[in-house]
């Protein structure tokens, strides 16, 4: 009885100090809270995007520039390798990427310490937000206006992703000016069911680089953002044919394509 | 109930005698009538408060709200058409810009669960920024609105009275026009006074089969005692050359194509003109609608194709029943009410 409870001890002893060496060699403190940052940088197949002056071509061989590109970020959780999720508090969750705005491409927040090998977010704004008080709506989800053309006030809803600009694709009997809007949202509705193209993304980040979340040190996931796939995909969307794509089932397509739009580049640890 | 009703008659009556501070002295809040249903608006994230509500009124007849300060909500919800644009079939906006539907009463708006003719904003706190930031209605941002009312000598100190601090914010502008609009209530029609057996009030002989007719005829949809059930129907009419689909616009839905909000049936006597698009003159114009000429249109309500026949079938007699019964719904002490109207 006496050899045994010693042995215990022992084992216990020995558990504890492999324990703290481990602690000790990884030096997270999962119980401290750290900044982590998602950058989300707007590409176009192999060129950076340029808003106004870049020319880029779609899969049926249509030129067009885009002058406008908004997005909302939402729902942020990271996954250590050890498989322990944690899911970034709501009220600090949402985010609009404007690509207007340089500094909007940074989603920034603040998770514990540790290793994430995986990350997961929503494009769009999910539908209890979508239905929340107004009072608890502010900043970027303000659906008076405050975020700038992102909310439908006649059929209530945010506009997940916006994306405007022009080609020579679009006739001139649907658009004098030959621009094309792209104007997707859509929650799945609050008393009778419609269209919802909220999308969850994942992304796993062993290949491009595990985030190290330290304090101190402020991890950047670097994610590409092609927006060639909003055209190609799935379906390949025809400005010719789709050129002015709103509140309407075609949009069902282009949020399809464009949950496909996100790369892991790499990771600034 | 009864002490909203009596709040209304006093009220006149002391407005009449030439006295300032009615409110002051007889504002009861938000009461229920003892005839309606509970609510469905969230009372408990917007309580009614006296301020709020002088706030909301003075928000609601504010032409500040629109791009050159012309149009105020009250432009086309004018209370003595019961908070309709009287004689527009469409509502008729800044610059003279005509919009494609009829502007719908402010009206029980707390036992409504979605509004527009298509329903398409469910969220009565969210419904005041459609019209402020529509082309053809006001044409203003949000934020321009708040920077005019921050300008302003009297609306700080009206936030802060309804809301603790000067801060003129969206969300507390939003809930100020909230307090004032479902404080317009409509509940002292004759109806309602029979309905509650009220100073020995009945209904005539005319009106009293006009109310068998209608609840044999038409209260599938136009439910008591709001009159409306709150659905979206397709009820026959032809298609339009706008070609407006209703509720398909909010739902996408195929099934909701050429659907429209179900209208309450009160105060018909100051609300003309009828439907969507306000294409029927008179009410007598609507039965003969539902009588002779309901259209097989895509979803057409069930209820108005029964047994191999379009529409509801009604004599002329019986329409003059219906009529009577109509106009016991019209609430004289609504349009005049003084505390609904600009100061």
């Amino acid at each position: 009885m006496r050899t045994y409870i010693i042995n215990t001890l022992l084992f216990a002893g020995l558990f504890l100090t492999i324990a703290s060496c481990k602690k000790e060699s990884t030096g997270y403190q999962p119980e401290t809270m750290a900044p982590l940052s998602i950058e989300f940088d707007n590409i176009a197949g192999d060129a950076n995007l340029q808003l106004s002056t870049g020319n880029y071509k779609n899969a049926v061989g249509e030129t067009f520039s885009v002058n406008l590109l908004k997005y909302f970020i939402s729902n942020i959780k990271v996954t250590t390798s050890a498989g322990t999720t944690y899911t970034v508090n709501p009220d600090s969750s949402y985010f609009l990427v404007n690509e207007s705005e340089a500094a909007t491409r940074f989603a920034n927040i603040k998770v514990p310490e540790g290793e994430y090998s995986k990350l997961s977010f929503v494009l769009g704004v999910d539908s209890l937000r979508s239905t929340m008080d107004i009072s608890k709506r502010t900043g970027v989800l303000d659906p008076t206006g405050g975020m700038d053309g992102m909310y439908w006030t006649w059929n209530s809803g945010y506009i997940f992703f916006k994306m405007e600009g022009a080609s020579s694709a679009v006739p001139a009997t649907v658009d004098a000016n030959q621009k094309f809007r792209f104007h997707v949202g859509g929650f799945g509705g609050y008393s009778a069911p419609t269209i919802n193209n909220i999308k969850t993304i994942n992304v796993d980040l062993t290949a491009g680089g595990v985030a190290k979340v330290r304090t101190g040190r402020n991890a950047n996931i670097h994610l590409l953002v092609d927006i060639m796939k909003v055209f190609n995909g799935t379906t390949n969307v025809s400005l010719a044919n789709n050129s002015q794509i709103m509140f309407s089932t075609y949009s069902l397509n282009v949020a399809n394509n464009y949950a496909a739009m996100f790369h892991h580049d790499h990771t600034e640890n | 109930m009864k002490r909203i009703h009596w709040i209304a008659i006093i009220s006149l009556v002391l407005y009449a005698c030439g006295k300032k501070d009615v409110i002051s002295t007889f504002f009861a809040g938000f009461e229920t009538p003892a005839n309606f249903p509970q609510p469905v608006y969230r009372m408990a994230d917007n309580p009614v408060t006296e301020a709020g509500f002088i706030l909301g009124r003075k928000l609601f007849y504010e032409p500040r709200l629109s791009r050159n300060n012309t149009i105020s909500c009250g432009s086309c919800h004018i209370q003595s058409s019961a908070f309709t644009q009287h004689g527009h079939d469409v509502s008729h906006g800044i610059d003279d810009r005509l919009g494609t539907r009829n502007s719908p009463p402010i009206m029980n708006l707390a036992w409504m669960p979605a509004y527009m003719w298509d329903g398409g904003v469910f969220d009565l706190d969210l419904q005041p920024v459609a019209p402020i930031t529509n082309h053809v209605e006001m044409d203003e941002t949000i934020q321009n609105v708040i920077s005019k009312l921050k300008a302003h000598p009297e609306y700080p100190g009206l936030f802060k009275q309804a809301f603790g601090t000067e801060d003129i914010t969206n969300a507390r502008m939003m809930k100020a026009f909230s307090q004032f609009m479902i404080m317009c209530i409509s509940s002292n029609a004759k109806y309602d006074s029979v309905m509650r057996r009220q100073g020995g009030v009945t209904f005539t002989q005319q009106e009293q089969a006009g109310y068998a007719l209608f609840q044999q005829k038409c209260s599938n949809c136009h439910t008591e005692p709001l009159f409306s059930n709150n659905s979206f129907r397709n009820n026959g009419l032809s298609i339009s050359a706008v070609n407006d689909e209703g509720r398909y616009l909010a739902t996408l839905q195929p099934t909701d194509r050429y659907k429209f909000k179900v209208p309450s049936l009160r105060n018909l006597a100051y609300t003309a003109p009828f439907m969507h698009d306000g294409r029927h003159l008179t009410i007598m114009g609507v039965l003969n609608h539902y009588t002779d000429n309901v259209q097989q249109t895509p979803n057409l309500d069930p209820l108005l194709q029964q047994n191999g026949t379009l529409g509801i079938a009604l004599t002329d007699a019986e329409k003059a029943q219906l009529l009577a019964f109509l106009n016991t719904l019209n609430d004289k002490t609504f349009v005049t009410n003084k505390l609904l109207a600009e100061q």
